[in-house]
């Protein structure tokens, strides 16, 4: 079955959606983030839509749902890279996205998770050496 | 080629069908805005068809008018009907488990949007956007 390949990196999970997805596709991105936020103690996923050229109520609601799910689990969500013109229909459409970040890029959206991340870790105190 | 149908009979067919509609879109030289707004408001459309009606046919035009043109879409289904379309039409009301922006957010996407519905026989949505609407 067709899958959207997550990639790790170091505290971070990495999805960079290349192709529109049908509903399926987006429900098991949903489920494998969920699953890999678990397995690998993930702190922050950070989603690349740059090359959506639409986000529908289905997928706004599947974002959103990574979002809480992740949130639940301790991982911060970013979704970076939304065209000007996918903004302006969402929110014509009614969503607004609640429960993830967002940033211009992958970049911009990187230098956010740190920050929340490093400001978790102060208050909880934990020891950066603990992360393999 | 100003008409053109579309069977959509499962999910993947979802994805060749917003491809179609903005082959159209982008021939009739509609601005990026207006088709993603198009294509968002498929669809939402094309998905309530699958979810509720199990498929159906969509009808894709080249409309014109005195110099502006735009493209109409018809999704035809011969699904379970909708009881209460004023309701259907209302903020926040879904009967699925979309997110119940579906009709009134698709509705705000496009230039005309047309409901009809008969109970039992089959639901027809027809919608219109201008190419500089």
């Amino acid at each position: 079955m067709d899958r959207i390949p997550i990639l790790r990196m170091g505290k971070f999970l990495l999805v960079t959606i290349q192709i529109d997805l049908y509903d399926r596709l987006a429900t098991n991105l949903e489920a494998d983030l969920v699953q890999m936020v678990y397995k690998t103690e993930a702190k922050g996923v950070l989603i690349d839509i740059s090359a959506l050229s639409i986000v529908d109520s289905f997928m706004g609601r599947i974002l959103g749902n990574i979002g809480s799910m992740s949130k639940i689990m301790d991982a911060e969500t970013v979704v970076v890279g939304m065209q000007p013109a996918v903004a302006i229909t969402l929110i014509e459409l009614g969503l607004e996205l609640k429960g993830v970040h967002t940033a211009l890029d992958v970049e911009k959206g990187m230098e956010l998770l740190k920050d929340k991340i490093l400001l978790t870790d102060e208050e909880n105190d934990i020891d950066e050496n603990s992360v393999e | 080629m100003n008409k053109d149908s579309m069977r959509i009979g499962k999910e993947q067919d979802v994805v060749p069908f917003r491809n179609r509609v903005k082959e159209h879109a982008v021939k009739i030289t509609m601005s990026l805005v207006n088709q993603t707004k198009l294509i968002t408001a498929a669809s939402e459309l094309v998905r309530n068809m699958l979810k509720y009606a199990g498929g159906g046919v969509v009808l894709i035009e080249i409309v014109s008018e005195g110099r502006d043109s735009g493209i109409r879409l018809t999704f035809e289904d011969k699904g379970p009907g909708i009881k209460d379309i004023d309701q259907a039409m209302k903020d926040g009301f879904s009967t699925g488990k979309s997110l119940g922006v579906g009709l009134p957010g698709t509705k705000r996407l496009v230039n005309e949007f047309e409901i009809k519905s008969i109970l039992g026989q089959g639901t027809r949505v027809s919608i219109l956007k201008w190419k500089n609407g």
